[in-house]
Order: C-alpha cells, then structure tokens, then sequence
C-alpha cells in the first residue's frame, strides 16, 4: 500500500466526437495531455484552472467514472480501473451542482445514500442532523422537497451526503461555486475543521483563488489539459514574478504558455 | 451479506419514495391505464361477444403488468439521467446486479400494485366474471414472464446508457415493438406474414397464449360458462417463457456491463445528456 493518497502518472484522456456517418470520421478532444501529481495522505491540494481545462475530467477519471487512455492512477493505493470497487467504499465527491432527487427531501436523500454504503438508518440519520448541523442547515427543512431549498442549502446536502460516509479521501469539484459570501464561508470552515479534526485527505477544484489560498497546502494550475505549475500558493507567486494567486493564475494558465515552458514552482 | 441487502432496500427506498413524492402523476398514469384498458375491453362489449371482451381484457391486465415493468427497469438510467444523479449511483460502492435486482424487485412490486388497480378499474366499467378460471395458474404464469420481462428491461436499459440523447426514445420505440408483435389484443395470424416471425422472440406473445388457455377462453361453453385449462396444458409456454427469463437477465447483466465499460472509455457516463 502506498501512503500516497493520489498517485496521477502521466495520465492522458481523448474525447472522441463522430463527425460523420460514416466509421472513423471523427474529431478528437484532448481533455488531459499526461498530467502527473500527487497527494500525500492529511493534505489538501487544489486544482485550478480556466474552464475546459481538464480539472472535472480527471476528478472524474478519480471518480471512478472515466476510464483514461493512457497513464496510471492509484488512488489510496488501489490502481485504477482495476481496483474501482476498493476505491468507490473510500472516496466522497462533491460536484459544482448539487446532484440530487429534487422532489425527495434532504432526509430521503441522505438515507437513500447512506442505504447504498451499507449504514443503519438510525445511524445515518443521527450523523446527517449533526453534520448539517454543524455547516448551518436550518433542520426544520430537513424533510422538505430539496426543489424548496436555496442553492447554498442543496449544497450543504451535497457535502454532508459526501461526509456521510466519513471518506478519507475527499473530492471537491467547486463545491463553493454559485455560494453566498455567508454559505461559502460556513462550507470553508467546515472543510478546514474536517481536516483539523478527521486528517481527511482533500482534492479542491476552485475558480476561487482566495479558497484555493485558504484551504489547500499546494496547489496545481492546469491549463489545456496539462499540469503548467505546482506548489504551495506563495510558490506559484514567485513563480509568476509576484502579485497575487490570480495574477499568478492568469499568467501561468494564459495561452501563450505552452509544453516547453511548462515548469514546476517545487522544481523551481 | 447483511450490507448487500441494505444496497438492495436502498433502490427500494428511493424508488418508493419518489413514487410517493410523484402522487399525482402515479394517479394520472394509472387512471390513464384503466380508462384505455376499458376502452379497448369496450370493443368485446360492443360486439357482444365475451369471448372477445375476456380475451382483450387479459391482454389488458397483462399488458398493464409487463409493459410497466419493463418500463421501469428500462428507462432507470434514462430517469437517473435526468434527475442529475447518474454519476453518483455509479460511483457507489454498489455492484449493477444489485442495484439492477433492487430496481427489479420495485418495478415488479409497483406493476403489480397498479395492476390490480387497473383490474379494480375495470370492474368499474364490465361485468366481468372470472368464474371457472384457472387463477392460480395465471399467477404462475404472470411471475415466470416477468423474469423474461426483467431481462429485456435490462437490456434496454442499457440504450439510454450508449445515447444520452436518443437512448430513452429508443427505449420506447422497442416497448411499442413488443406491443405490436405479442398479439395482446389479436391473434398473431392477423399480423403480416413478415412480423410475425417477431412474435416468437417476446415472452408476451407465450404469457398471453398461456393466460389465455389458463382463463378458459378458447374452452368457454356456449352459455359464456370459463373452463379454465389445468397448468400442465401450459407447460411449453411455461418452460419457454422460463428459459427467456433464465436466459435474459444474464444476458441483460453481461450487456449491462459491457455498456458500461464502453461509456466510462468514452465519457458517456455523465449526468447530462
């Protein structure tokens, strides 16, 4: 077993698109051109980059739901795709919208995941009131329609379903994203708490620099399908020749930047 | 063991609850079967002939069963899709044959339950009398056909998986086939010469033959008196209608599977389509 919690190898992903009626008449789309890094277990890593950048592909390729073409992938130590079965008992995922039965409650929801892990319904239901508890879900609501709830409460949903589970690995693909400054916060210092309290080891996608500043110890820029930089957010500054992270972000994601001046702020 | 059962109740659960939520539209699907059904049993009534009403009323009734169940099973990947919540079904720790079975064991429970709700509908609209048949035989029948009906469900279930965009239409154009070819309403000799080959591929067409010899239709006397047929003059319908369902549901989880390898190679596997 590996102590890595994310192993990434070179991993490369082609999306296909027929063109034309007839075999082979196809485009292809390079969503990740051999992206490597890593996660140590306890740490917290963020993804950032423009949009179509690849960041959604390959937390899907961790998912579980996307085979890559090419390159290796372990995750917890379980190679993927082979050992998916090992790693879906041990990874929760939190997607940009919040992917739920819309007519069913935040109870139902929950009770029907935690049903597929395998949990008691009454001790699901205890740890679901307590973790929305703590991210500030009004429980009045918790048994009404999720179609009635705000925006910032389906998300909360999302993020208790996925703790829930008490994964030690978590994914987090703009979890904050479409947030009210209020909500936002109160998800940050949830995640920040988890890490302090359970060392769940997490991958962040964000478009928000200051959270990605916040929560992550390092951070990667993906731009096109390759990983352009790496390191901690004071790195990838001194990287950019000064600024801030978005400075930083616009400058090594921008277009110009191409495979040879790749670079990695922890090489650098 | 104990948390395979749990992943199986919990497809029981959602699908019973969403079933809850949705009420409204459960009463308006089923008031909708049982004024169709009747209307098509009408025609036996008009005609004046019981033979006629019997025999499109147990076209009804069985029709109302399968085509329900297929449907439920056929097009949960297609509804998973749309609510959103396909990724996250398939990335939990939760083999397909136990989330299909826990899909099946739903479908088949809620078909059942709107069956007899239509059944009950009828009554409101035909003087049916159901005396002399053989109804136990019937159950048979009807329990072995939906193994057979499961398996073609889960084959086409996979449609809306390889298709996010035309999967879930293709889905319905393939229960209308089955409808057209079973000979539910009419005997399959009045199909033309080159559909009725079809018929011998859907288990409808052996369930029907087999519910309508077990109710006694063909054996009515001339005063409308049913002789229902003992379970043993079914027996070939029986053993073929077996034979489909111990054939179909494995086949339907090999190409279940397969489908889902190839969308995971190529990206379909995502909530939107």
């Amino acid at each position: 077993m590996s102590c890595l919690a994310i192993r990434v190898s070179q991993v490369k992903k082609v999306f296909r698109k027929r063109t034309g009626w007839w075999r082979g008449q196809s485009t292809e789309e390079w969503a990740l051109k051999g992206v490597s890094f890593h996660l140590k277990q306890g740490e917290a890593y963020g993804l950032l980059g423009p949009n179509g950048s690849g960041k959604s592909t390959l937390i899907r390729i961790l998912s579980t739901l996307l085979v890559p073409d090419g390159g290796e992938v372990e995750v917890l130590g379980y190679k993927l795709p082979e050992q998916e079965a090992q790693v879906r008992e041990r990874i929760g995922r939190v997607s940009v919208d919040a992917a739920f039965y819309k007519k069913l409650s935040a109870r139902e929801n929950l009770l029907y995941s935690a049903f597929l892990y395998g949990f008691d319904k009454a001790e699901a239901e205890k740890r679901a009131r307590e973790i929305l508890g703590r991210l500030g879900f009004p429980l009045r609501r918790f048994s009404d329609p999720l179609e009635e709830a705000s925006r910032g409460m389906q998300q909360k949903v999302a993020i208790a379903r996925a703790l829930l589970l008490q994964p030690p690995l978590l994914l987090l693909d703009e979890p904050t994203t479409g947030l009210d400054p209020k909500s936002k916060r109160e998800v940050q210092e949830f995640i920040e708490e988890l890490r302090r309290e359970s060392g769940t080891t997490i991958l962040l996608t964000t478009h928000d620099m200051f959270e990605a500043e916040r929560l992550c110890d390092r951070i990667g820029m993906l731009a096109h399908g390759s990983l352009v930089a790496e390191g901690s957010a004071e790195d990838l500054v001194r990287l950019a020749g000064g600024g801030t992270l978005e400075d930083a972000f616009i400058k090594l994601s921008g277009e110009k930047l191409t495979g040879e001046e790749e670079a990695t702020a922890e090489g650098a | 063991m104990i948390s395979r059962f749990k992943q199986t109740w919990a497809f029981v659960y959602r699908d019973y609850q969403l079933t809850r939520r949705y009420w409204s539209w459960v009463v308006v699907f089923t008031v909708y079967a049982v004024v169709s059904g009747a209307s098509v049993a009408l025609i036996g009534v008009a005609s004046n002939d019981r033979k006629l009403t019997l025999t499109l009323t147990i076209g009804v009734l069985f029709w109302s069963v399968l085509s329900v169940l297929f449907n439920e099973i056929a097009m949960s990947i297609a509804f998973e899709r749309w609510e959103g919540t396909l990724e996250y079904t398939f990335m939990a720790p939760v083999s397909r044959l136990i989330h299909l079975t826990g899909v099946s064991l739903y479908a088949a429970a809620y078909s059942t339950l709107r069956a007899i709700a239509v059944l009950g509908g009828l009554f409101l609209f035909l003087d049916l009398d159901f005396t002399g048949a053989n109804l136990f035989g019937l159950l048979i029948v009807l329990v072995v056909s939906s193994l057979a009906f499961v398996g073609l469900g889960l084959i086409a279930a996979i449609l809306p998986v390889m298709s996010p965009e035309r999967g879930a239409e293709a889905t319905n154009i393939f229960q209308s086939i089955l409808l057209l070819v079973s000979g539910v309403y009419y005997p399959i000799s009045v199909l033309p010469k080159w559909v009725q080959p079809f018929a011998a591929l859907s288990p409808a067409t052996y369930a029907l033959n087999a519910s309508r010899k077990l109710l006694g239709v063909e054996t009515m006397t001339p005063d409308g008196k049913l002789i229902g047929q003992p379970l043993a003059s079914v027996q070939s319908e029986l053993v073929t209608l077996a034979a489909l369902g111990l054939l179909l549901v494995p086949l339907g989880l090999w190409v279940f599977g397969m489908a889902e390898r190839w969308a995971k190679r190529t990206g379909k596997l995502k909530r939107t389509g």
